[in-house]
């Protein structure tokens, strides 16, 4: 609410991304792993290389780097942050929980991955992003019935989950065929949060609990309640990627073939890389990223802008929405934009029309209300980031020379009146000079 | 009162002693007649400056700058009328108040005041009087004030003499029933609104008493220029008919009655009706309807008299009599209950019936009762406000009733009738002001007059009383009474000595309460240090200056209503609601958000777009008009509309308390928590625990207040205004 009055729908959608990249080029560029062991920087390293290879500057550090540091001089240095370091108890240098947060709240983008040696501190980070963790330490994701084959492990924590987030947005146009493989730990969404949502969930017979124990009481996370990868969406569009396996991105992971229990086709290579790199595209901004630019209206008939309308003003409102394609902006082209025109509640809500590049406008006519109004756009749609525009814009009453001069409905007082006056001159007349 | 002082001794200079000192001044020798005049002129002219002058104890103290929280509205929309002129005023369209509905404020206003000071100050600047527009805002009460005295003496000479009209305007000049709307800086409508009135009635006594349709006209324009002013002018418009009325039923219906009235009635209806607040209400609205009614009947009164006159035969006439009163009377009743049941006729107002039932406000319309000054008057301040004249009031109806006239008729009715609405509310003293003033004056008036001709003319009375004898009743009381002369003599002289020393604690008593109690801005709060020295806070100021600076441009301000034009005025920022009442479910819902806890206070403020929230808080001060104080107002009129709110979850046992053993609820409400917050921490006053409220002196029950969905924004130096900032919602959540 606290931006209503900034005229620029621009600043209005980026409120503060202004300093780390360009409202013109919203894919992040200089991105910041911290990792517990360099080691990570090869295991993993086709993920970073896919990386690189679209353009990112990738700035590898150790987790308790001394020298760690996310801003300097109140700018932030980094547009991302990969968090591969699921063991680290503290962050080196000035970096904390609250950095962190901080740096999300700024409108930066985190890819947090855990597994089994999760830290309290990661799984605060989580915590604070609508996404808790299973609380035993350790629990891991075990899944009799759709774990994927391999030769070493037998006790069913290698999952292979297919059940992904319906959303071209989020995972690319192409359908990741291959399931993906996971192995850590489960978590859940934290109901009171509106913004998480489970991209990657396990099955409906998975469970999350110790698998050296034995089992002594029911698993705390069930089914396809349980969350493998999650994804947030902030407010100022900022995005959030939580994974609870650190597996999932590594090379062995990426390169294996994948061979789900029960099922009769083995595939070659996992979904996994697909996965990876899509998803990764989504966090860091290279898709499903709009922006509304030059919103206006205007009297029918008019150019300019006016500062007050009238009741009953017939008006025409327009904005043109673009989608970043990772390079370039193209036309949003949708049929579901809606402008309100609203006080307190909607008094017009009308669909947008487009002309297919990207502009939308409508028409209306003023409601017979006066007051200080709105012109709203509340665009949200899964996996694109949230347009939300608001115009304040004050309604007044007719002024006293915009009514109508003469009203045929009232010539019998017109009449009377006139007639009225004749009247009384002739009575005048007529009692003056009649005697 | 300095001027009446002044007479006898300004009176010996001119009468003797210049002449034998330079003999040409002789040549310019008065006339006693002359000399009277004289003398009435300049006491009229030290009157007119005094009434002015002893206004300004204010501006003297503090500085000139507007007062309270009703004229900054008013200086808002004055400095508006002159900076885009008529027209536009007359459009107005206010979006920066009651967001998001917005005021018509051109059709909601009386614009008489503005009108009036930006004549003034078009007037000055005509004369190349460079005068900033403030300077003629906080000086137009006193000025009008000073107009009122001299309407005041040609009211009493209308209605008395001459002496009486003077001694009116010495008491109206100075008091202090008038003096506390009127000082400078108090730009209020009731500022001009009681010069007009004084003159309404003033031109239609005139009016009566000669039968002139220019003074009936002159009227007109007078009440036209009240109802321009002020919405008192439902009074006016009550209290003619009234008193036609009554002189109708008594038999003293005369054509110059018929003339003034029904000339006022029409003309001043006509103009009412231009100015757009009142409108067609002056046809359609219950409180005109008296008005209307005696008008007609004054037509068929007249009606009767002329057939009476064609007729010329009682018999006939008696039954035609009879056929046309039933007629009149059912015709008339028929037309106002189709008019009520249509809806055509507005009922009453709650106000107007508020008036009539002083209880109906407190239990139909809390708005209305929660304002100090609708409260029933105490019997303290008619003694604060009126002083001696609250005894010589029923001295001066007893000389009225004696010497029975229209004129005196009138004034006994304005008299009794404000008495009675000075005593359902405490603003209406105001209205009562002058008609105290003129009785009381007719009282002191023909009490001296009796007196020093007593003194004068002692001889002749008893060479007289003695030639003539004892031949009816009365001569001989008076000659028992002239038998009695040594003691009749000293007694006068004591008496005379009495009603001077009267009148003296009289001034001197109105200009300490002016300069003690009607003096002080109320913006600017004034209190005595532990040293007896004058403390001032300024902080209402601070805030708002704060806000004007330090908020962004479109930002919407919530706090209850009292500080709504203050904040619009000062502050340059929208409000929710303000002193403008006239929208009961917005304040309501303001209302429920400051009693409500916090989330259900921020769903509330978001949904109103609220960016800053401002309360008034006086725990370190010991400032105890504030907002906690002020707080079950906020509970009864919330909860009149949003029944979920309820007065008895903030009581404990029907009693109202902030410290441990208050309500739950209360220690959780916003209100609460706005007003305390970090509160626990502040030590106040020496040998108290840490969070001791000084207003209400108690230790408060909820010191660890924390905040969630705002934060705090700014607290003035002495903590009267905190502002706390509304928090976005939660990024991640």
């Amino acid at each position: 609410m606290a931006n209503h009055g900034v005229l620029l729908a621009l600043l209005l959608l980026l409120p503060l991304h202004c300093f780390s990249f360009s409202e013109e080029n919203p894919t992040d560029r200089r991105i910041l792993v911290l990792v517990d062991d360099l080691a990570i920087r090869s295991s993993h390293s086709i993920f970073f290389k896919s990386l690189e290879t679209r353009g990112f500057d990738l700035d590898f550090k150790l987790s308790d780097d001394p020298k760690l540091t996310l801003q300097r001089y109140g700018h932030y240095l980094y547009d991302g942050l990969v968090l591969f370091s699921p063991s680290t108890q503290r962050f080196g240098g000035s970096v904390d929980m609250a950095a962190i947060l901080d740096f999300v709240d700024a409108g930066h983008d985190l890819i947090l991955a855990a597994d089994s040696s999760a830290s309290d501190l990661v799984r605060g980070i989580a915590t604070e992003c609508g996404v808790d963790f299973d609380e035993d330490p350790e629990a891991v994701v075990i899944d009799h019935t759709s774990y994927a084959v391999s030769e070493t492990e037998g006790d069913h924590t290698l999952i292979a989950s297919d059940s992904f987030i319906n959303s071209n947005v989020i995972l690319g146009d192409k359908k990741i065929e291959a399931p993906v493989l996971f192995q850590g730990i489960g978590h859940s969404l934290n109901s009171a949060n509106s913004l998480v949502l489970k991209v990657l969930s396990a099955s409906p017979s998975a469970y999350s609990a110790n698998p050296k124990a034995k089992l002594s009481s029911p698993p705390s996370l069930t089914g396809s309640a349980i969350s493998l990868v999650s994804v947030v969406q902030a407010r100022n569009n900022a995005r959030i990627l939580i994974s609870g396996s650190l597996a999932l991105f590594s090379n062995r992971f990426l390169r294996s073939g994948v061979l789900k229990v029960g099922s009769s086709v083995k595939y070659e290579k996992s979904g996994n890389e697909q996965f990876v790199t899509e998803i990764s595209k989504w966090v860091f901004h290279e898709r499903g990223h709009l922006k509304a630019v030059n919103v206006k209206h205007n009297k029918a008939g008019e150019k300019s802008e006016p500062a007050i309308y009238r009741i009953n003003d017939d008006l025409e409102y327009s904005l043109e929405i673009y989608e970043w394609s990772g390079t370039s902006w193209k036309p949003y082209i949708a049929d579901d934009v809606q402008v309100q025109f609203y006080m307190m509640s909607p008094y017009v809500l009308k669909t947008l029309s487009n002309d297919q590049k990207g502009l939308y406008s409508t028409s209306f006519k003023v409601p017979d209300v006066y007051g200080v109004f709105q012109f709203k756009v509340e665009y949200q749609r899964l996996g694109y980031t949230s347009l939300s525009l608001a115009k304040q814009i004050p309604v007044r009453p007719f002024r006293h020379n915009e009514y109508e001069r003469f009203i045929p409905a009232a010539f019998p007082y017109y009449g009377a009146s006139f007639s009225t006056m004749a009247g009384f001159f002739i009575f005048t007349i007529v009692y003056l000079y009649n005697k | 009162m300095g001027a009446i002082k002044a007479d006898p001794s300004s009176k010996a200079p001119i009468a003797s002693s210049p002449y034998s000192f330079f003999p040409f001044l002789k040549a310019l020798r008065l006339k006693t007649k002359q000399q009277e005049l004289l003398l009435r002129a300049s006491a009229l002219c030290l009157i007119y400056v005094l009434a002015f002058a002893i206004r300004l104890f204010s501006v003297l103290r503090y500085e000139s700058m507007i007062h309270e929280f009703d004229p900054y509205f008013n200086y808002r929309t004055t400095l508006f009328l002159t900076r885009n002129g008529a027209l536009e005023f007359w459009n107005w369209f206010d979006s920066e108040s009651w967001y998001p509905l917005g005021r018509i404020i051109g059709g909601t206003l009386f614009p008489g005041l503005m009108v009036t000071a930006a004549a003034i100050y078009k007037t000055l600047h005509f004369l190349r009087f460079a005068v900033h527009i403030r300077e003629v805002c906080v000086l137009t009460a006193p000025f009008f004030a000073s107009n009122t005295a001299i309407v005041a003496y040609f009211f009493g000479k209308e209605v008395w003499d001459s002496g009486a009209g003077l001694v009116a305007a010495a008491l109206i000049a100075i008091c202090p029933g008038y003096i506390s709307r009127s000082v400078a800086g108090s730009y209020d409508n009731e500022g001009v609104a009681i010069f007009a009135l004084l003159l309404t009635f003033y031109l239609f006594v005139k009016a009566v008493n000669t039968g002139s349709l220019a003074w009936a006209l002159a009227s007109a324009f007078g009440y036209f220029y009240m109802v321009s002013a002020w919405g008192g002018y439902v009074f006016i418009i009550n209290l003619l008919p009234l008193y036609a009325l009554v002189l109708l039923v008594t038999g003293r219906y005369s054509m110059r009655l018929y003339v003034a009235y029904n000339c006022m009635y029409v003309l001043g209806m006509l103009l009412a009706m231009q100015i757009r607040f009142v409108g067609f209400q002056h046809v359609q609205s219950g409180e005109h309807m008296a008005a209307m009614g005696v008008f007609f009947l004054m037509q068929v009164f007249y009606f009767l008299d002329w057939v009476k006159y064609l007729l010329n035969d009682p018999k006939q006439f008696h039954a035609f009599l009879r056929i046309t009163l039933t007629c009149a009377i059912s015709v008339g009743a028929l037309a106002l209950g189709v008019g009520t049941a249509s809806g055509y006729i507005s009922p009453w107002t709650g106000r107007f019936y508020s008036l009539l039932d002083p209880t109906y406000a407190k239990d139909h319309i809390p708005i209305i009762a929660s304002v100090s000054e609708h409260q029933p008057t105490a019997w303290s301040s008619f003694m604060f406000d009126f002083h001696i004249l609250l005894f010589l009031f029923p001295a001066g109806l007893y000389f009225c009733f004696k010497r029975l006239s229209d004129a005196t008729i009138f004034l006994v009715m304005y008299g009794l009738t404000s008495m009675y609405f000075a005593g359902v509310m405490v603003r209406l003293i105001l209205v009562a002001t002058p008609a105290v003033c003129l009785i009381s004056a007719i009282a002191i008036s023909a009490t001296i007059k009796n007196l020093t001709s007593l003194l004068r003319t002692k001889s002749k009375a008893l060479q007289s009383s003695v030639s003539k004898g004892a031949a009816s009743l009365k001569a001989s009381a008076k000659a028992s009474f002239d038998q009695a002369l040594p003691f009749q003599k000293n007694g006068a002289i004591a008496l005379l000595f009495g009603a001077f020393y009267l009148l003296s604690r009289y001034a001197i008593h109105c200009t300490w309460v002016t300069s003690e109690a009607y003096s002080s801005p109320s913006i600017v709060l004034a209190a005595r240090g532990a040293h007896g020295g004058r403390v001032i806070f300024d902080d209402y100021r601070e805030a708002y200056f704060w806000l004007r600076q330090n908020t962004p441009q479109d930002a919407k301000i919530m706090s209850w209503w009292d500080y709504g034009y203050q904040i619009t005025a000062m502050g340059n920022r929208t409000v929710i609601v303000d002193n403008n009442t006239w929208n009961n479910t917005h304040i309501a819902t303001v209302g429920r958000a400051m009693s409500s806890y916090e989330d259900e206070a921020y769903e509330i403020m978001q949904s109103l777009d609220v960016d800053y929230v401002l309360v008034v808080f006086g725990g370190v001060t010991g400032y105890s008009s504030d907002d906690i104080n002020k707080f079950l107002w906020m509970v009864r009129i919330g909860g009149g509309v949003f029944p979920v709110i309820k007065e008895p979850d903030y009581l404990v046992n029907g009693e109202y308390r902030v410290d441990k053993g208050a309500a739950p609820k209360m220690l959780n409400c916003l209100m609460y928590k706005l007003s305390y917050y970090r509160f626990g921490e502040l030590t106040t006053e020496y040998g108290k625990p840490p969070g001791y409220d000084r207003a209400r002196g108690v230790e408060i029950g909820n010191k660890d207040v924390k905040l969630e969905y705002l934060e705090e924004a700014f607290t003035t130096s002495n903590w009267i205004v905190r502002i706390y900032k509304v928090k976005p919602p939660k990024n991640r959540w």
